[in-house]
């Protein structure tokens, strides 16, 4: 890639201002540091990530509305967690969570478990129980 | 030590650019490139089994930590390194060595560093910085990867420090206590250059190497079927990502690595060097081509079995290009 191809497809996701750093070679063939505002298809990509991401959280969210999932499904969107890391911040075994996030159990859940969901998700308690 | 104020310089990669900077502090001036070629950092690994929101991990890089690590034995620096069991005592000693004067690199993930665009924001966990000081509550910080000097909450900074999931930073930080005033970097090139050719060429398993280009261009050829078009838009994102974003310095770190060479051949007064580095900048661009092609499909959400299989060609177009750069490289007589 030569210093004048490096591609400068800013978009509003790198919000203006953030210009990583490309290697490209300049006319005497040596490589020097540039910088980039971003590239197209890296766009796309990226877009694409928080589409996906975004369209997770709408559907975790009308599932919880309509009664058939905990909240704990939501959030565990919503802070763009799997499983696996939530059971982690929990400090729980997978299967349990996944357990908690039946409306049923999540209901019978100890106030001491439901605010380690709520430190996992960095929200408060009320918040956790009443999606806004 | 010296005392001197931090010199921050951004770059391509955390990871080799904290240790250029970091380094570079106690007067041992190491660049990007070198350091990310010294520690052998070029590589290629596909892992269809090791999902990330059930999409298979693709990386242009070698593990994180293994650059640092290597560099160091290589050069002959010695770093104090420190994990914790709470946040509580890894703040604490943090406190401490900065208090000292001494800055300090630290493992955190990027989900929790508030002075990131919120869409790069993602549970990574294998990032690195450089805190250098302590003003008024805030620390200050070095973060390679950013255009300038920051600074961070003490509570932002623990989240970062203390995040769960793979891997776990448990409150990593590290620092330079000896660091040589004058280093030959003669055989610390030759040996990472062996090393990155070694992992490139000669790892005995399909996903990794030469070998695992391969491996994702036949995956790829398939991904009409399996996955089908709407999760293999997604997986073609994830690769986009890998080779590209933030660190990479350009087509999944070839460019630094040429860069690398260049260097090399200036140190060592060896040609042949400059003229790989030349051919290994041909490769990145049809990397750039590939992610380039694949971003097109991405964006049309869908794709005939054709584009799948012309995506997967150029794929394969890369790997042999790879493998007689490397067969080159290791074949270079110092």
């Amino acid at each position: 890639m030569k210093k004048e191809e490096v591609p400068q497809d800013s978009d509003n996701l790198h919000e203006g201002t953030f210009k990583q750093i490309m290697y490209a070679v300049d006319n005497s063939g040596n490589y020097v540091q540039v910088q980039s505002a971003g590239w197209e298809p890296e766009n796309i990509a990226m877009d694409q990530a928080w589409e996906e991401v975004n369209e997770r959280i709408k559907t975790a969210r009308a599932r919880v509305e309509a009664g058939e999932i905990s909240p704990v499904a939501y959030y565990m969107e919503k802070n763009l967690m799997d499983l696996a890391l939530l059971a982690s911040y929990v400090g729980k075994f997978q299967w349990q969570v996944k357990r908690h996030m039946k409306p049923g159990v999540f209901k019978k859940l100890s106030p001491k478990m439901v605010q380690r969901y709520a430190d996992a998700f960095k929200v408060s308690v009320t918040e956790l129980l009443q999606i806004k | 030590m010296s005392n001197s104020i931090f010199q921050h310089k951004q770059t391509a990669h955390c990871e080799s650019g904290v240790i250029s900077n970091l380094l570079g502090h106690q007067g041992l001036q190491i660049s990007e490139p070198m350091a990310f070629g010294i520690g052998a950092g070029i590589f290629f690994g596909h892992l269809p089994f090791v999902k990330v929101n059930g999409v298979p991990g693709t990386t242009y890089r070698i593990w994180p930590g293994a650059i640092f690590q290597r560099v160091c034995k290589r050069l002959g620096v010695k770093m104090e390194s420190e994990k914790f069991s709470t946040p509580e005592k890894g703040m604490l000693a943090l406190d401490k060595v900065v208090a000292a004067g001494i800055p300090v690199g630290l493992q955190s993930s990027v989900y929790y560093l508030p002075y990131f665009p919120p869409s790069y924001r993602f549970h990574f966990n294998a990032h690195n910085l450089v805190v250098y000081g302590k003003q008024e509550d805030q620390y200050l910080v070095s973060d390679p990867v950013m255009d300038t000097v920051t600074t961070i909450d003490p509570e932002s900074l623990a989240q970062a420090r203390f995040a769960k999931g793979f891997p776990a930073p448990k409150g990593k930080m590290y620092y330079p206590v000896y660091v040589p005033s004058k280093v030959s970097l003669e055989k610390p090139i030759q040996e990472g250059i062996a090393q990155a050719c070694h992992f490139m060429l000669k790892v005995p398993l399909p996903m990794f190497g030469v070998k695992g280009i391969r491996f994702l261009a036949k995956r790829v050829a398939n991904y009409a079927t399996n996955p089908g078009d709407r999760k293999a838009t997604l997986y073609l994102g994830n690769i986009i990502r890998m080779q590209e974003e933030i660190g990479t310095g350009g087509a999944g770190f070839r460019f630094l690595y040429a860069a690398f060479l260049q260097e090399a051949s200036v140190v060592l007064k060896n040609d042949q060097l400059s003229k790989l580095a030349g051919e290994l900048t041909q490769t990145g661009d049809l990397w750039r081509n590939f992610a380039f092609a694949a971003g097109r499909v991405c964006k049309s959400r869908s794709a005939s079995d054709v584009s799948y299989k012309e995506l997967s060609e150029m794929l394969m177009t890369c790997a042999a290009s790879e493998e007689a750069f490397f067969r080159k490289l290791a074949q270079v007589k110092f």
